[in-house]
């Protein structure tokens, strides 16, 4: 028993310091706002104020409008990497590429690259000037603006793609592999053909990874902080309160509003948490209802 | 006649979709891998040739010179980035892995109460991203006065529950309970075992905790970003994001920030390229179940 407890000590010691703590903190100062009179000497006082922080965070249009473009984000997102991804898995998967491992180790490279840097590559692949591809593009004579307006999210999109890509490829990969090939074989002698194969036999039976892949990919782009806080330094299309984490980061640092950030620091862990344990849920009854 | 058509007709087909199937992963395999070429090609070049228009061409090569700048600029700030971010990930992720892989490992072996209410929460840390948690941690560590410090960064680092998950699911596997029976009947006592034997078993799950933590880690931005102020102590992320801002405004860090983007990917490469079977089973382990 003391084993026991020496063992599982300082991880329950770090679950209460860095998780558990902070979030009842945060919870705390939520419902608490700092009033700062006259000139702001000594601090001011601070006076609780209920869940008026929440109403104030939840009626602005520029935090709401954070949840709009994660939604936007989204829609474009996760389709494009489940079925890219699907595909490129489905592909190796098939017995007709040659050079499997090296394939497989090209696409899970930029995985191996820090969100920050894969930004920083994208930003500069996208800006007039620096970017190769805008002077092929120019050459013929073909105007691109990757940080437009209407393309500056679709550039996004590309980072987090260019990044997840070969990662997500793997996870299909692995779960194609651990099919039993009595199943392939049954289709095979049944007349199926490859793609029919795929389709029919082995995307429905790795579903569970795909809508793991989706659930973190859905988990992520809640998160998604480093892309745009990049592009917010080269693009008036991307303001400082693009995204929920950049609104947080707005609120406490330019803003000074502790109880602002708090609340929708808390209001972003609630929707991930509920959205995780949805999915999660939704995921088991399909799993129970297949069989 | 058919008997001798119909395979000739499968193996023209099977050539076309070896064709079809060839030319997309190809494809694929160069949408990952020409950003990174461009990295490393624009490393090589100066200011003025980095808004040149041959990017191929090497008369301009000034690896050498980016590389003295690049550990001359500031005082050699970004030598100091790089210890920085060293020290945070692999001493980190090396503490880290010891917790997480012997909380995971009491959570096997072990029974004590509300076993599975801990665990529950544990699997709660896993669904919770970490840079949810930036802000209230950063109110905490203002709080406590830890602010702009190395365990401002350090500490929460150190909290992996996928570690934890991770290691209850390898332990279950690879440490057999008879192992633990024949040691304690030698008179080893748990701990012992625990180090000894146990440990030693978990061995390439422990390096499988490790790699995972060491990219996260050293991919870490939101948090240092919010904790930290004194550019002594930033980690390479942080750092390189302030000379992008730099650049906007003086391009001659354009440069700069290349190839120390360049120069922090190597690492990562490298554990990945020298460690692969291991990063592969966790994430065999984690998704397939």
């Amino acid at each position: 028993m003391v084993a026991c407890a020496a063992l599982l000590a300082p991880f329950t010691a770090l679950l209460v310091a860095v998780f558990l703590v902070p979030v009842a903190y945060a919870i705390g100062l939520s419902l608490f706002s700092q009033d700062h009179h006259g000139l702001g000497f000594g601090g001011g006082t601070t006076v609780f104020t209920g869940l008026r922080s929440y109403l104030a965070v939840l009626t602005d249009p520029s935090f709401v409008s954070g949840f709009g473009v994660i939604a936007l984000y989204c829609v474009i997102f996760v389709p494009v990497v489940v079925v890219s991804a699907l595909v490129l898995a489905l592909l190796l998967d098939s017995g007709l590429i040659r050079l499997r491992r090296t394939a497989q180790m090209l696409l899970y490279l930029p995985h191996a690259v820090p969100g920050l840097i894969a930004a920083v590559i994208w930003l500069y692949l996208y800006t007039p000037g620096l970017s190769p591809v805008i002077r092929l593009f120019a050459r013929a004579d073909i105007t691109i603006d990757f940080l437009g307006l209407h393309t500056v999210l679709p550039s996004i999109v590309n980072i987090a793609l260019w990044s997840g890509l070969g990662y997500n490829m793997v996870i299909f990969y692995a779960a194609l592999q651990a099919l039993p090939r009595e199943v392939i074989e049954a289709a095979r002698i049944d007349g199926a053909g490859g793609i029919r194969t795929a389709l029919m036999v082995k995307v429905p039976i790795i579903r569970g990874s795909v809508v793991m892949v989706c659930m973190f990919a859905l988990i992520g782009a809640l998160q998604l902080f480093t892309e745009p806080m990049l592009m917010n330094q080269a693009t008036p299309m991307v303001n400082s309160r693009f995204t929920p984490n950049m609104y947080i980061y707005d609120a406490a640092f330019r803003r000074n509003n502790y109880g602002l950030a708090s609340a929708a620091s808390v209001i972003l862990l609630i929707v991930t948490c509920a959205l995780s344990y949805g999915v999660t849920r939704w995921a088991g009854r399909q799993e129970r209802s297949a069989r | 006649m058919t008997v001798i058509a119909t395979p000739a007709k499968t193996s023209g087909r099977r050539l076309t979709s070896r064709a079809v199937a060839s030319t997309v992963v190809v494809l694929a395999a160069l949408y990952t891998l020409l950003p990174a070429l461009w990295l490393l090609l624009a490393s090589t070049k100066n200011a003025d040739a980095l808004f040149g228009s041959d990017i191929l061409s090497l008369r301009d090569f000034s690896l050498w010179h980016n590389l003295r700048d690049l550990f001359t600029m500031e005082d050699g700030v970004y030598g100091r980035w790089y210890l920085n971010s060293l020290l945070y990930a692999v001493l980190g992720a090396f503490t880290g892995s010891l917790i997480s892989v012997a909380a995971g490992y009491a959570f096997d072996k072990y029974e004590f109460p509300h076993k599975e209410k801990l665990f529950g929460l544990v699997l709660t840390g896993v669904m919770v991203p970490p840079t949810v948690l930036a802000l209230p941690l950063y109110l905490v560590a203002s709080g406590i006065g830890l602010v702009n410090t190395f365990w401002a960064v350090f500490v929460p680092v150190l909290f992996n529950p996928f570690g934890v998950y991770l290691a209850r699911l390898l332990s279950s596997g690879y440490v057999p309970n008879e192992v633990l029976e024949a040691s304690r009947v030698d008179g080893a006592g748990e701990l012992q075992t625990y180090f000894r034997v146990s440990l030693r078993m978990l061995g390439p799950g422990f390096v499988t905790v490790f790699l995972f933590q060491l990219t996260a880690i050293w991919n870490n931005f939101f948090l240092p970003m919010v904790m930290l102020s004194n550019q002594h102590l930033y980690p390479l992320s942080l750092g390189l994001y302030t000379w992008n801002s730099s650049a906007t405004v003086s391009p001659e860090y354009y440069p700069l920030v290349v190839i120390g983007s360049l120069l922090a990917v190597v690492p990562l490469i490298v554990a990945f390229l020298t460690l692969q079977r291991y990063w592969k089973s966790g994430l065999t382990a984690g998704s397939v179940k």
